[in-house]
């Protein structure tokens, strides 16, 4: 042990730092690889119980090693580029559908304090980095040289930008009920009870969030730039092997990062939901804060499952009507409500 | 008033509250798979599977070689010859299913005077190798040998409705 220390006392100041930041990035981006990999698991069993079935079951206890037979299968496979293509795109296209979904994760507060980068301007870097995912779609798109890879970047481009603005409407909601831009102090700013959380005052923000993450990620029912039926596979027609892997983790990386941000942002991030309860709130006042933070993530991951199993895929021009029509002036209008409500100091959350 | 009606419906987002109802019902039902090599569906006595040809009790196979089968079969999968034996009856000399063309509509069965074709309740067979989708006489014969108990006993269980 003292040999360790005094080995890591001769390593010299910037490099110690920059071996800290590392060890930091992996401890978040491996336990995040392992979720991606039993989201994938725990949305064929769960959509497989709606359609009355049981699942995947046959690799392991339960189908529990499924996940690691499909990403083996799929690392074997070979990597095929089509002729024509772009090939330079097309390779770092999947690395940049998956890159900004791991970024994001460095300013996600997991318990008071526990946050890779606390910096203030927060909620701009997420909203900066969820819009940057788009790329590797149209990127991927484009490259592929290929009808229908490129009519699924297209559809993903105009849904992502119309989503996009309602999305950073409601966010601009938060960013009125908790005077800051910095995740930790948006979570703080809830603290209270369950009553306290944003989810009550920003009732409609938060729909529309939710609702636009499950577009920004295109997840069924707005996964028309995927559109099985009518356009293939659509972006990723043409990746096979690890390139098609990458998206696969892009996507449902995603996923998670829209859950932890609606956790963190509407449903008080790593706050005890008893909290102001008597009784119960001693109980269970030993429960650390990441706990209730990854229950809350999961509840909203269940949601994207459960709306998988439920709707029907959008037609497109509903999509778009959706978008622009419906969610924007629902957000500006709750966005001069909210407002009103922090001049007024409303209670019990903006006093 | 029913404009009203339509928009406070769309708002609380109702009937996409109701599916989600339907579907988190049916979550939490009881599971009807069948899990298959381990667990199999009861079957028909009337189940049209891998062909086989019958014998009489004494032994005599019953194929007369009228040629029925041949005619009636939609997909052409079946190849007869015929001559007559020594003791001068007629009989096939050769009787080819091809399982490839057959599409196991049962007509074959259906349109025999003797009740020598018959489809049994076999069904899990598999070809690895090119020819094996012949079912020749001799084999027809043997799995008709194999299985006379399971046939006749199907049949017996249908004869009232024939």
């Amino acid at each position: 042990m003292e040999l360790i220390l005094a080995s890591w006392g001769m390593v010299p100041e910037t490099l110690q730092s920059l071996l800290i930041i590392i060890v930091k990035i992996v401890v978040i981006v491996v336990p995040i690889m392992l979720s991606v990999a039993y989201l994938t698991l725990a949305e064929r069993k769960v959509i497989g119980y709606m359609q009355v079935r049981i699942g995947p079951n046959r690799v392991g206890p339960r189908g529990l090693l499924q996940p690691i037979a499909d990403g083996l299968k799929l690392a074997l496979k070979e990597i095929i580029i089509p002729t024509k293509a772009n090939h330079f795109l097309f390779i770092v296209a999947p690395m940049l559908a998956l890159a900004p979904a791991l970024a994001a994760w460095a300013v996600i507060p997991f318990d008071d304090g526990m946050v890779l980068a606390d910096i203030n301007a927060g909620l701009l870097y997420v909203l900066a980095l969820t819009s940057l995912s788009v790329y590797g779609i149209i990127i991927a798109g484009w490259a592929s040289n290929s009808k229908y890879a490129y009519l699924g970047a297209i559809r993903s481009a105009a849904q992502v930008v119309a989503y996009e603005i309602a999305m950073g409407f409601a966010l601009v909601g938060v960013l009125l009920a908790a005077g800051s831009m910095n995740l930790g102090d948006i979570v703080r700013a809830q603290e209270g009870s369950v009553l306290h959380w944003f989810w009550l005052p920003l009732l409609p923000l938060f729909l529309v969030y939710f609702i636009s993450g499950v577009a920004e990620t295109n997840r069924a029912p707005f996964d028309v730039s995927e559109g099985e039926s009518e356009i293939v596979a659509g972006f990723h027609v043409e990746y096979s092997g690890m390139t098609f892997a990458l998206f696969f983790l892009a996507e449902y990386a995603n996923m998670i990062l829209i859950a932890a941000l609606s956790a963190i942002m509407f449903a008080g991030g790593w706050l005890s939901p008893f909290a102001g309860i008597p009784v119960i709130e001693a109980m269970f006042a030993w429960v650390p804060g990441i706990v209730w933070l990854l229950a809350k993530m999961s509840f909203f991951l269940f949601l994207f499952l459960w709306f998988r199993a439920t709707f029907p895929r959008y037609r497109y021009d509903q999509i778009m009507r959706l978008g622009w029509k419906v969610f924007i002036p629902v957000t500006i209008v709750w966005l001069l409500v909210v407002a009103a409500a922090v001049m007024a100091q409303l209670g019990p959350w903006f006093d | 008033m029913k404009a009203i009606q339509f928009y406070l419906k769309s708002f609380l987002l109702w009937e996409l509250l109701r599916g989600l109802h339907l579907t988190g019902k049916y979550f939490f039902a009881r599971k009807i798979t069948v899990q298959y090599p381990e667990e199999k569906t009861p079957q028909s006595n009337r189940f049209r599977g891998k062909h086989a040809l019958r014998r009489y009790a004494n032994g005599e196979e019953r194929c007369i070689a009228c040629k029925l089968c041949e005619a009636v079969c939609p997909a052409m999968a079946i190849t007869i010859e015929a001559e007559p034996r020594d003791d001068g009856s007629r009989r096939t000399t050769r009787y080819d299913i091809d399982l490839f063309k057959c599409i196991y509509c049962g007509f074959c069965e259906e349109a025999c005077p003797v009740d020598a074709i018959v489809e049994t309740r076999e069904f899990e067979y598999v070809f690895d190798q090119r020819g094996q989708n012949i079912m020749t006489k001799d084999l027809l014969l043997q799995h008709g040998d194999k299985n006379e108990q399971q046939i006749a006993a199907d049949r017996a269980q249908d004869a009232p409705y024939r």
